[in-house]
Parts: structure tokens; sequence; C-alpha cells
């Protein structure tokens, strides 16, 4: 079964090898196309002078409202650090099988804990987190599996324990283990 | 993550009852949303939540005054206060009236995720509690105690009565009536019914012997004695003592036992600290205990203080009626235990075991079915597989010697089919004989 196709839309300043290799690993994940775009928005309405931080409920209502499309799953990627009313931070959040989800790098660099950058780290982290709402956006929920990327984290060290992939049952889920070796 | 437990937000602020209801369906949970206590309140009487976070402050009833309606709605539901402006007075009075935490927004996701886990695993632990109360329930349930006659349901009514108290009980029947059955049905409709019934067989064990099993033993009291030892009233604590074939107990046990009963608090074999034990007492006997009182073998203080209430357990004999249904029972209950279809038993089966007398009563009669399956064909059990043999006849409520007689006849009869030529064979008379004395004892075949 093919999923519906992604659209990836890059907000802020993204070296674009790296949001080519990422839009080719999504797509790898959940075998389907992925559509890169790149935007440059101005974010500051939904930042929260009070909490120095980006509002993501706003955030996510503005790329479902302005960018969501029948038949494809829309993921935005920030730089910015998201906030929602009741938590302190998060790194992304999607509606639950919905057409819209929203990614942050901001808590994903080394450099942010007081750690030598590493790029490929980076990488990997933003993976995991563009994966993991895009199968809440398809319609997965929190799986307990260990090495499964919709395994929830709650700190960056929880993501790096989990892998890239989905595991057998989310994929069997939605209905793409076949495509898998 | 799916999972069963079912969420209730209620805050005012609309985001954030958006920013939890998504958070907590991504992780599975069924998730409701509710903008006051009073839909709140509403909702819950609609349906069943689990886990409640509430904010304090809200327009109209605040979150703890909402929380104290929702513990008398549900008392076991999982409240969790959620406020801006946390103050230790609130927090006192929020989990003084019952709430499962107190948090302040905003929270970090890891606090969450801690929080919800904590209450889940008090959510599974609390179901956990219920599931094992029910399975103590029905592990203690007596199905064994089946009888649509008035004599059993009398003794079943006198069980549902005498239960709730903390009574001494006697149980008096004869040998195979059932009576360890009786005792654990009060036992198991007791408010001690999670605390342990524990069976002490007197008739089986030496005066030394039973002393030692009944109050324990230290280390050394005695050769062998070379660990302490809890005694059955130990065991008992909070539950209920069994003592069967009371009537056997030696004079000086009875002393023992009259103290104990009196002052709940007894020493070991050997040892010299008193220990206390709260524990019911019920006794079982097929004497006749005041006879015994009467001629002095039994102590009349021990007598009164055991028999606050007497259950008598009708011999079978005296409720046939009850037969058909506890063969039933039985046929179902050792088919299941031999992994067999149920077989049936043909109606000839059910009207010899009706007029036999059971003088081993309803173990007997459970024996006999049981040896039935086990021989039988399979099928259906007949009235060659049952034994019902001439001796049975002899029991000890048979007294005359016509009485004797009559079931002897009745029952070569019966064996076969009344025939008169193969019966009067068999009892060695002439058939003139025979008809005379069908005739005198008022004999007649079975339908």
């Amino acid at each position: 079964m093919k999923l519906p196709g992604i659209t990836l839309i890059a907000i802020g300043y993204f070296e674009r090898k790296m949001l080519d290799a990422l839009a080719d690993e999504v797509s790898n994940e959940y075998h389907t196309d992925v559509y890169l775009r790149e935007e440059f928005k101005d974010l500051s309405p939904f930042f929260d002078p009070a909490r120095k931080q980006y509002n993501g409920n706003a955030l996510l209502k503005e790329i479902e409202s302005q960018y969501a499309l029948e038949n494809r799953k829309t993921i935005a990627l920030v730089t910015v650090d998201l906030f929602i009313p009741i938590l302190t931070y998060i790194f992304g959040q999607a509606y639950l099988n919905g057409r819209t989800g929203i990614a942050s790098m901001y808590r994903l660099s080394n450099e942010r804990y007081g750690l030598p950058r590493n790029d490929e780290l980076l990488f990997d982290r933003c993976v995991k987190e563009l994966v993991h709402e895009l199968g809440h956006a398809y319609g997965l929920i929190h799986c307990r599996t260990l090495r499964c990327v919709m395994l929830s984290s709650t700190y960056v060290e929880d993501i790096d324990q989990k892998s890239m992939h989905l595991c057998m049952e989310c994929q069997k889920i939605l209905g793409i283990h076949d495509h898998k070796k | 993550m799916s999972t069963n437990i079912n969420m209730l937000i209620v805050d005012d602020e609309e985001s954030v009852r958006d920013s939890l209801y998504n958070w907590f369906i991504e992780d599975g949970y069924e998730v409701g949303c509710a903008e006051n206590a009073s839909v709140a309140l509403n909702m819950l009487e609609k349906k069943d939540f689990d886990i409640i976070l509430a904010d304090i402050k809200m327009p109209g009833m605040d979150g703890l005054e909402m929380l104290k309606r929702i513990k008398t709605i549900k008392p076991s539901a999982i409240v969790i206060i959620m406020t801006a402006f946390a103050t230790v007075d609130t927090a006192v009075q929020a989990l003084k009236d019952g709430a499962f935490d107190y948090v302040t927004k905003p929270f970090d996701p890891d606090d969450l995720s801690h929080l919800i886990r904590n209450a889940s695993k008090q959510i599974a632990l609390a179901s956990e509690n219920e599931s094992l109360k029910s399975r103590i329930t029905n592990l203690e349930q007596v199905e064994d105690l089946i009888g649509s006659s008035e004599a059993m349901q009398q003794v079943l009514r006198e069980v549902q009565s005498v239960a709730p108290s903390n009574a001494s009980v006697i149980i008096t029947g004869e040998s195979g009536t059932g009576k360890e059955l009786i005792a654990r049905a009060i036992h198991a409709n007791s408010p001690r019914k999670f605390f342990p019934m524990v069976s002490v067989h007197c008739g089986a064990l030496s005066e030394s012997l039973l002393e030692s099993e009944l109050f324990g033993h230290e280390k050394g009291a005695f050769t062998g004695a070379v660990y302490n030892r809890k005694g059955r009233f130990e065991m008992a604590d909070n539950g209920t003592i069994f003592l069967d074939e009371i009537a056997t107990i030696s004079a000086k046990m009875q002393i023992e036992l009259l103290r104990v009963l009196e002052t709940k608090s007894f020493m070991r074999v050997g040892g010299n600290k008193l220990i206390n034990s709260d524990f019911r007492v019920i006794c079982a006997t097929n004497k006749d205990l005041k006879k015994m009182v009467d001629n002095g073998t039994f102590r009349e203080d021990l007598y009164y203080r055991l028999n606050v209430v007497n259950i008598l357990i009708p011999p079978l004999r005296e409720r046939v009626d009850d037969i058909p249904l506890l063969v039933d029972y039985f046929i179902r209950k050792y088919c299941n235990a031999m992994s067999r279809n149920i077989v049936s038993i043909e109606p000839a089966a059910i009207r010899k075991l009706k007029e036999f007398e059971f003088p081993g009563n309803v173990r007997e009669l459970e024996n006999m079915i049981e040896r039935a399956i086990v021989v039988g064909n399979g099928k259906e059990i007949r009235v060659k597989d049952l034994p019902l043999s001439q001796e049975s006849v002899v029991s000890s409520s048979v007294e005359s010697l016509d009485e004797l007689e009559k079931k002897h006849i009745q029952l070569i009869l019966n064996k076969y089919d009344w025939n008169i030529s193969r019966a009067s064979k068999a009892l060695q008379v002439d058939r003139v004989t025979l008809y005379n004395k069908i005739k005198k004892f008022d004999l007649k075949q079975p339908d």
C-alpha cells in the first residue's frame, strides 16, 4: 500500500544538502514521495515573550491552514524553540491521523547541552523527529518497542536510544511492512 | 502504546485542553475534555474516567470543589490538580481532599510522563487488587453446596444468617454430609474471607501432636522440634479456624481450648511469650455433643462456648430430591477433571440412586459417580456402573430386622428388574413367599 505523499516545509535557514538528505530518509521510511519546499516565514507572531519560546499549537494551526493539502501529509521543520501551554518545551507535534505536523531542531543540537558540535548526530535526531511526527500524522500512536522511532521521547538522550525506523508492528499498521527487506 | 485508560481534562483555557488532548491521544489514551467543572461532572456521570486532570482555577466551581464532588461520584478516580500559581496551602488542601498529585503548569514533558505512569500504575494496582479479591471470592465460593430440597435450603439460610457474625458455630451431621464445605461457606461469606480458613482434623492427631499443631512450638520444645513453628490458631489470625471431629479431643485439650477461646491468646509449646490471635472458631462433629456433656465426656462450659449456633446437616437419604442435582454436578466435575465429554445418566440409574441408603452420604455418592465415569462406556452411566451392592443396604439407619428384610428384598427385586423367578432364586425363597413379602412390605416396582 502506498501512503499519501509528504510535503516537507523548511522554515528558516538550512543547508540544502541536509534538507535533501532528510527528504530522502523520510521518503525511504514511508515509501512515498517527499516534496521539499523552503519557506522564509516570519514566526514572530508565534513568539511568547513571557516564555521566550514559540507557541507550537498556534504554529501547527497556521501550517494546517496555510499549507495543508488533501491526501498529503505536511510537516514543517523549524529552528525555533517550541512549547505548548502545558509543557515547558516540545520537540514537535502533529495532528493524530491528520494532515499536519511540526518538528523543531532547536533542542536537537549538541551545542545546546554544552557538548561539541556533531552534525551527523543532529541529522539523525532530525530524521527521527520528522519520521516520528509524520507517524502520528499517518495515525500511529506512541509505541513501546524500545528501538521503534514511535517510542515517546522527552529528552534528547531518549531520541538517541531509538532507531530511525518504524518497528514491524508499526509498519504493519501502516501496511508498509511488505516494502521492507 | 495503546491503553484502556480514559482521561478527562478539565480546564477553562482551550489551548491547555488542546495541548493535553494532543499529547495524550498520541500516547493512545482515550481523552475527553471539559471547559468547566459542571460539564466535567456531567461527563463523569455518563462515562467512567480513570484519570482526571483538573485546573484549580476555573470560573464557577473551582478544581478543589470539583475534586470533592468527583470523590463522591467515583472514589477510585485519580484526580490530578493543575495550577499556574502553586501555594503550599492549596497543595495541602488538594492532597487532603484526595487528589493524587498537584502539579504546577507548565510541566516538564518528563514530569508529565512520570505523573501519568504513576497514576496508571495506581490504576493497575487497584484493578489487580479488585481482580485478586474477586479471585479469592471465587476460590472461596463453595460451589459443591448443592441442594434444592427444603432441608438443604434451610441449612443455606442458616449459613447466610450466621456468616456475617463472629459467633462460634458447631456443625453437626453424619460423616460425608459436607460439614467442612458448610464451614467454608460460612467463612467465604464472612468479613474474614480475605484471611485464611485453617482446618484441623482433631481426630487424626494424638493429644501432644494436636497441642503442637494448634499452638505451635518453639525450637527445642521436644525431640524433633528443630524449628520454631506457628500453630494453627496463629495462622488463623483475622480468619477462621475449623476444628473437625471436635468430639475426639481429650479432657486436657478441652481445658486448653476453652482457655484460648476465652482469652484469644496462648503460648507456643515450649514458649513463654503470649501470642494474641483474632480468629473465629467453627467446629464439626458427627457425635451428639449434648449427650457427651450429659455423660461427662465433653466439658459443659466448652460446649456452650462453642455452641452459639448449631447447624445440622441432614443426611442424603433425607434429601433424596437433591440426588439428581448432585449427580449432574459430579458428572460435570469429573468429566471436566478427566477431560471427557459430559456423559449422561440413564433414568433407571437415578431411580436406583434415590433408593439407595447412602451411609457415606454425599461423599459416597461423589465417589460412586467418579467410579462410574472411570469404568463406564464414556457415553452414559448405567445401573451396572454403580456399585449399589447388597451390603450397602446394611446401613447404620436400619435398625429393625423387618426394615432390613424389606430393604434387601427391594434391592434384589430391583437388581433383577422385578423378575420374580430370578429374584426368588437369588433370595432362596419360593415365588409364593416372595409375593407374600411384596404384599407385606407394600413393595412397588419403580415406573
